[in-house]
């Protein structure tokens, strides 16, 4: 149970609209995607000219499908559509096919990472209940200029896909990260890019207050709330809001609001006696659609592990510090890149996992600008374009604990794989930096050292008891040997030789 | 050969035109010629004659090469107003849609390309097909060439009187509550609505999809036939559309006699002219040996009230997308686009149009959806019911089309319940779903007079064969009214 400091308990239900990954729109063969010139992307049926009829996309159909399997729903054995009727110009029929009655997906949860104490370590895993999700046609976009409207009906009959929580959320943090959850799981599974700036992923927030224990109190929807800060900051000023309506002893008035992002403001849009009748009925022109067990059982068999069954796995049978998995986990391609290195090499997960994580990372980040082989201006490497395989790194660490190179080396053949993509081996070669473990030069050159006048006094300071001093016989070691020898060996000879 | 090529039927002209006998130039000629003359029948939305040529030169071009594209290769058919065809207006009779050119065919329109048909011209009907007398259109009211004084019935007005009129040998209407059936039987036609399903609805403005068919005119049972099987066939464009999985053919039983079912109890109120014609066609089918059997019922008579609930309810969102915005009347000096869409939908919908979006849009209401659409459903669904468990006992269900002649022009315009009772007799096949026939039988008051048979789902052929049987035996085939 979480109060916030006046002592009311804040109820949160969030419905979150993606727009499917598909080639085609909903109902419509007309295809879609960022970026076209306006109405480019239509036809007779987006348009909504007289005579047209709406045939469902199977492809928009099966990634909710997806979706529902992923959060472990139930995907009912049929599913339909009705019409929810409502005139605004950016609705071409005026009416919005949508699910009403037997939506695709039934239930379901999402499991989702609070924020823990610090970045190190792991917050609580809760779970959030999804009521169901329902698959509809996106509408267009309407704006204003000087001497009219202006209406684009490229987003027209995008597949959108409506995701309706339980209310089971209790502060903006927890909105947050049920977001950020649930983005990496449709993301992860292929069913949509959530690209918010694009307006991919669009939220509405249900928010209501309430004393711990009593009933659920009168709820506001905030709308089209297109950022996490955005969904975040609404909610924070809905609550500040509603707890001072309740504190001077008035009641919320159930009502739709909007948010004003540059003013960090929500405002009312209509309240409930101004609220659309939609006068809902079955779409005559989409019989029911029957879902095949075959086609539930084809698309489960080829859905990815979920982002946190991966993290424990990581952090269970690979061991890998939390700080490593958490990175992995919100990243499917980066997970399966560092998979493959560690099957090639499986003796060390969490050193593989350590390089991906820090050293791997941190250059393609630093790649932004100029490319690190030609120096051309270019953006940020992606991972597909890194030029280190992940058997080359594997390769690396492997050498690197069986002592081919030091650690210090290591970082070295690291920036050079990164910048070239030659094998470290074929690096390590060129520039002569094998490092030298043959325990009868180095005890050779050991016993020149130790002959040399100036360490005496060091040779001594050890015998006497300080163990430390030992350390000032390997700078002039490492110097007679290029910096090749094998450190872990010295330290071993010394203290041999010097009892 | 005396006869003039417009008194002849489709499949007379389609083996002239087979033999080289004419040419589809010289029917679309002579057919053109009529349609001038007789304009005052109102058939014509629009009739382009360049582009009507131009299909009958495409057309013997292909006969001269021997690549004919089959039977209805040359014949003109005459397109409701309401059916898509590719830079070809698309009115459905409404100041809405006035100068509306289409981009797109039908998917009716492409299969009659396809088999070489001339797409010819557009014909009146009531705005929106709403209207049993073609009197709500807004580029005037079609005139029944039996007598120009009367309707030819609707919605389909426009197609039955050309076709009636020998201005074309064949149309296509669309038939949501009768709308092929009453001007067929008004205008001494054979018309068909088939089962809902069989024919593709892509390109069909909607009215209400859930009942809407399109379907053939002609004045003879085997042209009826031939241009249906030019249309029933799967279409991936409509979802309601029956795959070729779903398809089977249903034919009169061999091993014992034909089976009509006759339901009594809703001939009441038929007009004595009427009922004598078709009492007259039941002793017919007594004495060619088929068995009469009465049968129930109960529901029908809900079929209209249920009908105007259902019907409104979708036409009420069907017609939601003509707001001035993308496509058709737009109002001028609007505040604002929301005001623009209002007054864009009051200066271009006609008052009966008006009329069933309100009605629509009450029975959808929060509040009264339960009581208006909810129960309508219910009773849609058993009337279906019992019109199924009917056709399992008999091969059809016949009675009059409508139970009166064709009315006088104005005569029921001012009265829309009296009018909505024209299609008392047709409107539980669209309930139901289910094929259904007008074919004349004979005269009354010097008026055609049409009856009605019901079949089982796909059962078209049974009709055809019923419809057949009656027109071998009566010259009331092929004839011209003016």
């Amino acid at each position: 149970m979480s109060t916030d400091a006046s002592g009311w308990e804040v109820v949160i239900g969030l419905e979150v609209h993606v727009q499917l990954h598909t080639r085609a729109k909903v109902f419509a063969s007309a295809p879609w995607g960022f970026g076209a010139e306006p109405n480019a992307q239509v036809d007779p049926t987006v348009l909504g000219l007289p005579g047209t009829l709406p045939v469902v996309n199977r492809a928009a159909l099966e990634q909710s499908i997806r979706f529902g399997l992923a959060i472990g729903a139930e995907i009912p054995a049929m599913c339909a559509w009705d019409r929810k009727n409502y005139f605004y110009p950016d609705n071409p029929k005026n009416y919005q096919l949508t699910q009403k009655d037997y939506p695709v997906v039934m239930g379901g949860t999402v499991e989702v990472e609070m924020p823990g104490p610090s970045r190190n370590v792991m917050g609580e895993h809760r779970t959030i209940r999804v009521h169901h999700a329902h698959l509809e046609e996106d509408v267009g976009k309407l704006s204003h200029a000087a001497g009219g409207s202006l209406v684009d009906y490229n987003r027209a009959g995008v597949p959108l896909l409506e995701i309706v929580t339980e209310p089971d959320l209790r502060s903006s943090v927890e909105a947050e990260a049920f977001l950020k959850a649930l983005i990496a799981l449709i993301t992860q599974a292929g069913v949509a890019d959530c690209d918010m700036e694009k307006g991919q992923l669009r939220c509405d927030a249900n928010v209501s207050l309430r004393r711990p224990g009593a009933p659920l109190g009168t709820r506001s929807e905030t709308k089209n709330l297109n950022s996490i800060s955005g969904v975040r900051a609404a909610i924070e000023f809905e609550v500040v809001r509603q707890a001072r309506e309740l504190e001077a002893g008035r009641a919320i008035v159930q009502e739709t609001r909007g948010w004003n992002a540059e003013a960090g403001r929500g405002y009312v849009l209509r309240d409930k006696e101004d609220a659309h009748d939609y006068r809902y009925f079955p779409d005559p022109d989409i019989p029911s659609v029957a879902i095949s067990r075959d086609t539930v059982e084809r698309i489960r068999k080829d859905l990815p592990e979920r982002p946190f069954e991966r993290q424990r796995r990581y952090m269970d049978a690979l061991s890998l510090p939390y700080t490593a998995a958490s990175v992995l986990v919100n990243d499917l391609a980066l997970s399966q890149w560092y998979e493959t290195a560690a099957s090639a090499y499986p003796a060390n997960p969490v050193g593989i996992a350590n390089l991906v994580t820090n050293d791997l990372l941190r250059e393609l980040a630093a790649s932004a600008g100029k490319d690190p082989l030609t120096g051309e201006p270019s953006a940020a490497l992606s991972l597909k374009d890194c030029r280190i395989k992940p058997a080359a790194l594997a390769a690396l660490v492997r050498l690197t604990d069986e002592g081919g190179i030091s650690k210090q080396q290591a970082k070295e053949v690291f920036a050079e794989m990164f910048k070239t993509g030659l094998e470290p081996a074929a690096i390590v070669d060129a520039k002569g930096l094998r490092q030298n473990s043959n325990s009868d030069e180095l005890e050779a050159v050991v016993r020149e050292v130790i002959e040399d006048p100036a360490v005496a006094k060091s040779i001594a300071e050890y015998r006497a008891g300080n163990a430390k001093a030992i350390n000032a016989l390997k700078g002039p070691i490492m110097k007679r040997t290029g910096g090749k020898a094998n450190p872990a060996m010295i330290d071993e000879i010394l203290r041999k030789l010097l009892g | 050969m005396s006869e003039p090529l417009h008194a002849l039927s489709a499949t007379e002209l389609s083996r002239r035109l087979a033999t080289g006998a004419i040419t589809s130039r010289a029917l679309v000629e002579s057919l053109l010629a009529r349609a001038k003359a007789h304009t005052v029948l109102g058939a014509f939305n629009s009739l382009d004659a360049e582009d009507v040529l131009r299909q009958a030169d495409a057309a013997d071009r292909r006969r001269a090469e021997g690549k004919s594209l089959g039977p209805l290769d040359g014949i003109p058919v005459g397109i409701k107003d309401n059916i898509a065809v590719r830079e070809q207006p698309l009115t459905c009779s409404s100041k809405m849609l006035a100068g509306f050119i289409s981009p797109y065919d039908s998917t009716v329109a492409e299969r009659l390309k396809a088999a070489g048909a001339i797409l010819y011209g557009r014909l009146n009907m009531d705005e929106f097909a709403m209207g049993s007398s073609t009197e709500t259109s807004a580029t005037g009211p079609a005139r029944n060439p039996w007598d120009t004084e009367r309707t030819p019935g609707g919605s389909s007005g426009g197609s039955a009187a050309s076709v009636a009129a020998g201005l074309v040998p064949l149309a296509l209407g669309s038939d949501t509550g009768g709308s092929i059936r009453q001007p067929a039987s008004h205008c001494g036609l054979v018309g068909l609505k088939p089962t809902y399903g069989m024919v593709s609805r892509y390109g069909l403005v909607a009215f209400a999809s859930s009942l809407d068919q399109i379907g053939p005119f002609a004045r003879n049972v085997d042209d009826c036939e031939l241009l249906f099987h030019a249309l029933a066939a799967p279409d991936a464009r409509d979802m309601t559309c029956f795959t070729a999985a779903e398809r089977k053919s249903v034919h009169l039983p061999k091993d014992r006699k034909p089976r009509l079912g006759v339901p009594r109890a809703l001939l009441e109120g038929v007009d004595a002219g009427v009922r004598a014609a078709f009492d007259a066609a039941l002793e017919f089918y007594r004495a060619a040996g088929c068995e009469l059997v009465d049968v129930a019922l109960p529901t029908a008579g809900l079929a209209v009230p249920t009908y105007y609930v259902v019907a409104t309810a979708e036409a009420s969102s069907n017609l939601g997308r003509y707001d001035g915005v993308r496509y058709g009347h737009r109002a001028q000096g609007a505040l604002n686009p929301v005001d623009m869409m209002e007054r864009s939908r009051s200066e271009g919908f006609g008052a009966e149009v008006k009329r069933r979006i309100l009605l629509g849009t009450f029975v959808l209401s929060a509040g009264y959806a339960d009581a208006y659409y909810g129960k309508a459903l219910l009773a849609r669904t058993r009337i279906r019911d019992e019109y199924l468990l009917a056709l399992q006992q008999v091969d059809a269900l016949v009675t009059p089309t409508v139970p009166s002649t064709a009315f006088r022009l104005g005569e029921k315009a001012a009265d829309p319940l009296k009018m909505y009772l024209e299609d008392l007799f047709t409107i539980p096949a669209n309930l139901a779903g289910l094929p259904a026939l007008s074919f004349p039988v004979g005269m009354a008051n010097d008026l055609p007079v049409g009856i009605h048979l019901v079949g089982a789902p796909q059962a078209e052929s049974i009709l055809f064969a019923l419809a057949r049987q009656f027109e071998g035996s009566h010259a009331l085939a092929n004839r011209i009214a003016l």
